[in-house]
């Protein structure tokens, strides 16, 4: 049943809700991860919440005119002009006024939620309205959902998509160097716009698939996985696109298969999913890689604490440096250091008065920075051959300095 | 008339301006700390808790429920601070990630349960249920003066009185050390203020007020509470005491109008019905912060 799901074979309208929720999740988490890299991903969180009002408003008016008030289309683009003017609250509040960012998403999301809900009691006491199924769009159904509704989202997901790609180039260079942007003539300001817009789109749209509250899962949480695989903003839009797919897409074929399961939640959880195989298995970024990275580090740093012990002939008190010597073969069973140890406690001690005697007579640029431990840098793979011959001498002069 | 005031309007009023007030008073420091949006993190994460402490006591009492709501809220800061530590994410994102997974669990734990026959759904958490607290014995203003009487209460009235004298006494117990911190937190660290386990115990009162008001009262107004009065009070005033001041006050404003605009208004214009209490409350507090963002003393940025 699944792989009929996965492979699109499980009827026209589910492949078109796995399709449309495969491009929703990409352009989601595109347009994510833009916001993420403006460090502005919580205003996801004011959009979609700010979406409510206008989804009862749009039906009201509608049916008052005689319109069919249920019309998908009818309600998104309520959804939408009640979400853009959010949109304004917030900016007119973090512009205009002293408050601060957070502040004013959460005072927005909360105020537009609290009046959407007001709307949405107004509209279920009314005889048209009782049957309007509004709470839909707070989790998100795409049970019973429509052809023509089908369509309209795998449209609309395409336009936000389209959109991101046509001006991919203006986007990514804010993203990534806002001043360069700027001198080269970019406005700064319509390309945030641009972001926030396409942003909005993914919301109106993904509230009938995975609900207004969950949508900002889709455009928050790819674009954090994607931050563990790379340090390169370019890749972390992409994967950002193809996480947010990827959830979209299984997660829409697993909760086609089985009844019961909620859309919405099954999507993000797959989101989830993602995210903390990213946290945890991410190469370099990822905790298990930091961890092996640290404890790297620190056996290092025992080395060569070890070695400069032994070179100066101190003595060695901490028990897992001596373990650490040990194993490598410096030491004996019994802490006297081997031939191998005294050739390596010579070659670290070395390593140490030649950087001291660079960091204070040279205080190059190309020397470890002060928080840098210099011991563990061999500055042979640093440093040029006449620049070590030139410290090497340096250090012989002071020797026959001291001797005289 | 008047019977019928004490008997519905009147618990669930003092009921929502016990919890506003309770969420504003720790609203005014998260404000200033840029930790706003703590309070929506609470409401969505909490969800989870509730659903498996309904499926763990098989009821929906009271004490399972605020159980489970306060260790999601732990499992929550835990898992925000170590995303944040360990995966080097930024505050805010880390807390998009968790809270929004957490509600989804939520969601699918409540859909996949049979609670969904019962009175628990996610409507229930979002809106409260202001409208249903209702004092049935009430027989006029000589109730409010008989012990018997008062004793039938809704017992939520009880609680938000107790979680707001236990913040309030928070608040004025540890006034300056957490004025000090607030505005200078390395100043503070200097005068051996432990800066980190008051940060903790902010955002511990804050859960306290979220996940007490929310039964109540849904997690709109808890969320608009702890935001809009302290909000908009800042942009009227200096002085933290009188922000303090003013916040309480608007709190308890926007209870009040806000009720009697939801629950009566509608009927005095004609309609038969009323709408969303909650709802209308935070729709109120919006309005005085935009009010106070217009025409405050003290809005703009520059001073």
């Amino acid at each position: 049943m699944l792989r009929d799901a996965l492979v699109l074979s499980l009827g026209y309208n589910a492949t078109l809700v796995t399709l449309g929720a495969a491009i929703l999740g990409c352009s989601a988490g595109i347009a994510g991860s833009f916001l993420y890299l403006r460090k502005n991903a919580l205003i996801s969180d004011a959009i979609s919440h700010a979406t409510l009002p206008g989804l009862g408003l749009a039906f009201m008016l509608a049916s008052s005119l005689g319109f069919d008030g249920r019309s998908l289309i009818v309600l998104l683009v309520g959804a939408g002009f009640s979400a853009a003017l959010g949109l304004m609250a917030v900016s007119w509040l973090t512009h205009m006024t002293r408050l601060e960012k957070d502040a004013a998403i959460g005072a927005v999301l909360s105020v537009f939620f609290g009046f959407g809900v007001v709307v949405l009691t107004i509209v279920q006491n009314n005889p048209s309205g009782s049957q309007a199924g509004l709470e839909g769009f707070l989790l998100g159904s795409t049970a019973g959902m429509l052809l023509n509704e089908s369509f309209l989202i795998l449209l609309t997901s395409l336009v936000a998509f389209a959109l991101l790609v046509i001006f991919y180039r203006p986007i990514t260079l804010v993203s990534f160097d806002e001043g360069y942007a700027r001198s080269i003539g970019i406005s700064v300001r319509l390309v945030d716009y641009l972001i926030l817009a396409v942003a909005l789109v993914v919301t109106v749209i993904g509230m009938k698939i995975v609900g207004l509250i969950l949508i900002v899962a889709l455009l928050i949480i790819p674009s954090v996985s994607a931050r563990f695989w790379s340090d390169k903003a370019h890749r972390i839009v992409i994967l950002s696109g193809i996480f947010g797919a990827l959830s979209g897409y299984v997660g829409s074929a697993v909760s086609a298969v089985s009844l019961g399961l909620p859309t919405g939640p099954i999507i993000v959880l797959c989101s989830t999913a993602v995210f903390v195989v990213s946290f945890l298995f991410a190469p370099r970024r990822g905790i298990l890689s930091s961890m092996i990275k640290s404890l790297r580090f620190e056996q290092t740093l025992h080395l060569a604490q070890g070695l400069l012990a032994i070179a100066q002939e101190q003595p060695i008190y901490e028990a897992k440096t001596l373990r650490i010597l040990k194993r490598k073969g410096y030491l004996r069973r019994d802490s006297v250091p081997t031939q191998l140890g005294y050739a390596r406690a010579q070659k670290t001690l070395l390593n140490e008065r030649r950087w001291a005697y660079w960091i204070n007579h040279h205080n190059g640029t190309q020397g470890p920075h002060t928080h840098q431990i210099s011991t563990l840098i061999d500055i042979e793979q640093k440093l040029t051959p006449d620049q070590i011959s030139l410290i090497d001498q340096g250090l012989a002069n002071a020797q026959e300095g001291r001797l005289a | 008339m008047i019977n019928d005031f004490i008997a519905f309007s009147l618990p669930p009023i003092l009921i929502a301006s016990f919890a506003a007030l309770a969420c504003a008073l720790p609203g005014n420091f998260l404000i200033l700390r840029k930790q706003a949006l703590i309070g929506d993190a609470i409401s969505h994460v909490v969800l989870p808790g509730i659903v498996l402490a309904f499926l763990v006591s098989g009821s929906i009492s009271t004490v399972p429920m605020l159980l489970g709501a306060a260790a999601a809220s732990l499992v929550a800061v835990v898992l925000i601070e170590v995303i944040k530590y360990f995966g080097r994410i930024e505050a805010g994102a880390a807390m998009g990630v968790v809270f929004t997974s957490m509600f989804a669990l939520g969601v699918l734990m409540l859909e996949q349960s049979e609670t969904r026959n019962v009175h628990l759904d996610v409507e229930h958490v979002l809106f409260g249920n202001l409208e249903s607290l209702i004092w049935l014995e009430a027989d006029g203003w000589a109730s409010l003066f008989t012990v018997s009487d008062l004793a039938l209460l809704p017992p939520e009235l009880f609680r938000m009185i107790g979680v707001f004298l236990v913040i309030a006494l928070f608040i004025l117990a540890f006034w300056r050390p957490l004025v000090l911190m607030t505005f200078d937190e390395y100043y503070a660290r200097t005068l051996g203020i432990p800066t980190f386990l008051y940060g903790l115990a902010l955002v511990v009162v804050t859960a306290l007020a979220a996940v007490s008001a929310f039964d109540a009262v849904g997690s709109i107004i808890v969320i608009a509470m702890i935001l809009c009065p302290p909000a908009a009070a800042r942009l009227m005033t200096n002085s933290l005491v009188a922000q303090v001041w003013i916040s309480m006050g608007i709190a308890l404003a926007s209870s009040v109008i806000g009720y009697i605009a939801a629950g009566h208004m509608p009927l005095w214009i004609g309609l038969s019905y009323t709408v969303s209490a909650a709802g209308m409350i935070a729709t109120i507090s919006g309005i005085f912060l935009g009010f106070a963002a217009l025409f405050g003393q003290h809005r703009s940025r520059v001073t």
